[in-house]
């Protein structure tokens, strides 16, 4: 009891260091700060080793003779497969973001909260899915089953230029490789969006309901405004796994090598990861460069779409939720 | 547009939990009416509804009725849409949308009623709700930035706009001033004595100073224990309740003696 009484003499406590107040903790502190810097720098150094990586074998297909190229010259060769690349992802967004956020706005904000629990588990199990079983599920159960549907697009929209052209007797056309890979984006969209409908501030969803509107005009008033950055992320995240797909693609797309906005024709072009599995294993010598040079063009693509929608974010930042 | 308000025999539950009972009032129309009370007591809840937004919380209902002008707001084929664009309400911390301008903070409500408004009857309707809200010389220069950029009290005022830009018979505040300092406070209340020339306002307040300078009735609520529904003890002018309430438990509250 005795040594209680004068806490603060450091000459009472066993060690005297121990009471310096400046010194209580420091070496946890040390040890997680360490941790985390080293993880965040770590990220960096991943980054800078696969741009490495690509850039010093590339080089030599960027390089040399566009003659001594097994595929001929770089730039034509790699042009319709960077184009199918984004055509694919983009076609795919088109179809996965407005589900995606009808399914979470769902979870969130309309289905009864067991159902909406169960439902959430659903479409995470459908991340899980392997991408090879979706390719096989694309070559097996959609493109028969979407034939007759393409057939009838084709005759009756084909003055629009996408659904022109000699429908493909297999179905396995750039629609059918997006709509693949719609449905595999479909979850990690979907998922995002939730947590961020979920975390709409209760303040704004009633001052919206306060002022006399609907469910649905709550939605657009409050919860999509506050969710859009949010929204966007998970858009670009699902672009970012839409671009670089490469088994369902090399699997469902039975692909050409030109430059075709036509859906539903055997003219759409190989992606540029699905060309590169399909490729690799025959290829050698300046081959190998020269499919390591496309990865590096899309290595280029995925940071530029990136980029671009962080600069979209950012020039909202004055209206975001945040402040 | 100012209309009455006659609660009767108003049962508010949430679930299974009994959180108001049997409330019977008259709230006149072109007045103050303050609701008082301590924390739990129901104010509130009884707030929340006159314009049915107490349904909003899942598994909250409530029996009995809520006449304005004599129609039920729980009547048959009422609205609740319909009802809370009669009856507009503040809250307790300011909510201005964040990603809108304070021009189309004004005009939120306005777009939910009518979906063409010509701008220069934007204009006019956003000066109106402005300057109705004492907000128009403070802003009037920066329309197209965000609200969230104001400070608290000018926050508040331009939610108060946002209500009043609809023309409601009827304002609600929750606590408008919890969160303000008391300049803003100050500005607020002095905005309240302007609104009651046109609007019923009803306000829910822990400040009791507050309640005698902004009010012309008094409401206290009270319950008996924790877990017991809330009740409407006594109500009355706003003078007679803070100089010689009828009932003991009102006496002990506004002279500090619990809650």
């Amino acid at each position: 009891m005795s040594t209680s009484v004068e806490p603060r003499d450091p000459q009472a406590t066993p060690e005297g260091e121990a009471s310096q107040p400046t010194s209580v903790g420091r070496g946890g502190e040390l040890v997680f700060s360490t941790i985390s810097t080293v993880s965040g720098l770590s990220i960096l150094a991943i980054l800078a080793a696969v741009a490495f990586f690509l850039v010093l074998l590339a080089a030599p297909a960027l390089t040399s003779d566009p003659a001594d190229l097994p595929y001929g010259e770089f730039w034509q060769w790699v042009a319709p497969f960077a184009f199918g690349t984004v055509w694919a992802a983009v076609l795919a967004l088109l179809m996965a973001v407005p589900v995606a956020i009808g399914i979470a706005l769902f979870i969130s904000h309309y289905a009864p909260r067991k159902l909406a629990n169960g439902l959430g588990y659903i479409v995470d199990l459908l991340a899980a899915v392997p991408s090879v079983v979706f390719g096989l599920w694309g070559i097996n159960a959609l493109a028969p089953a979407v034939m007759p549907v393409y057939g009838w697009l084709n005759k009756a929209f084909g003055w629009f230029p996408p659904f022109a052209g000699g429908v493909s007797g297999t179905g396995r056309t750039m629609l059918t490789a997006a709509i693949v890979l719609a449905v595999m984006v479909l979850p990690i969209i979907t998922a995002l969006c939730r947590e961020v409908f979920l975390q709409t501030p209760k303040l704004h969803e009633e001052a919206s309901l306060a002022l006399g509107a609907t469910r649905w005009e709550m939605i657009k008033q409050a919860v999509f405004p506050f969710g859009m950055p949010g929204i966007i992320s998970a858009a670009m995240l699902g672009l970012g796994r839409a671009l670089g797909e490469t088994m369902a693609v090399a699997m469902v797309l039975s692909p050409s090598d030109q430059i075709s906005f036509e859906l539903l024709t055997p003219n759409g072009p190989n992606t540029i990861a699905a060309n590169i599995a399909l490729n690799f294993p025959e290829a050698f010598g300046l081959g190998i460069n020269q499919l390591i040079a496309s990865g590096l063009v899309l290595f280029v693509i995925t940071l530029a779409v990136n980029m671009a929608a962080r600069a979209i974010i950012a020039s909202r930042a004055e209206f975001s939720g945040a402040n | 547009m100012s209309k009455r308000i006659d609660i009767k025999n108003l049962d508010i539950y949430y679930g299974k939990f009994h959180a108001v009972k049997n409330v019977s009032m008259a709230i006149p129309a072109r007045a103050v009416t303050a609701f008082i009370g301590s924390s739990g007591c129901g104010k509130s809840t009884v707030l929340r509804t006159l314009n049915r937004m107490h349904e909003v919380i899942p598994g909250a209902y409530c029996t009995g009725e809520v006449n304005l002008d004599g129609t039920n707001l729980y009547g048959k084929g009422v609205d609740a849409v319909a009802v809370r664009r009669m009856v507009g309400m503040v809250f307790q911390r300011p909510n201005p949308f964040p990603t809108m301008s304070i021009k189309e903070n004004v005009l939120a409500g306005m777009k939910l009623n009518s979906k063409r408004i010509s701008a220069s009857r934007q204009d006019e309707i956003v000066e109106k709700a402005l300057s109705g809200a004492n907000l128009w010389n403070e802003v009037k220069d920066r329309l197209d930035k965000p609200g969230s950029g104001l400070s608290g009290g000018q926050q508040q005022r331009l939610c108060i706009a946002r209500a009043i830009a609809v023309e409601p018979d009827v304002l609600l505040m929750d606590e408008p001033c919890s969160a303000l300092d008391p300049i803003s406070t100050l500005a607020i209340e002095d905005l309240i004595h302007e609104l009651k020339e046109k609007f019923t306002v009803v306000i829910v307040t822990h400040n009791m100073q507050q309640a005698q300078r902004v009010s012309d009735q008094t409401a206290f609520f009270n319950l008996k224990a924790v877990g017991e529904p809330g009740e409407l003890i006594e109500v009355g002018e706003t003078e007679q309740i803070f100089t010689s309430p009828e009932h003991e438990d009102t006496e002990r509250y506004i002279t500090g003696q619990f809650g």
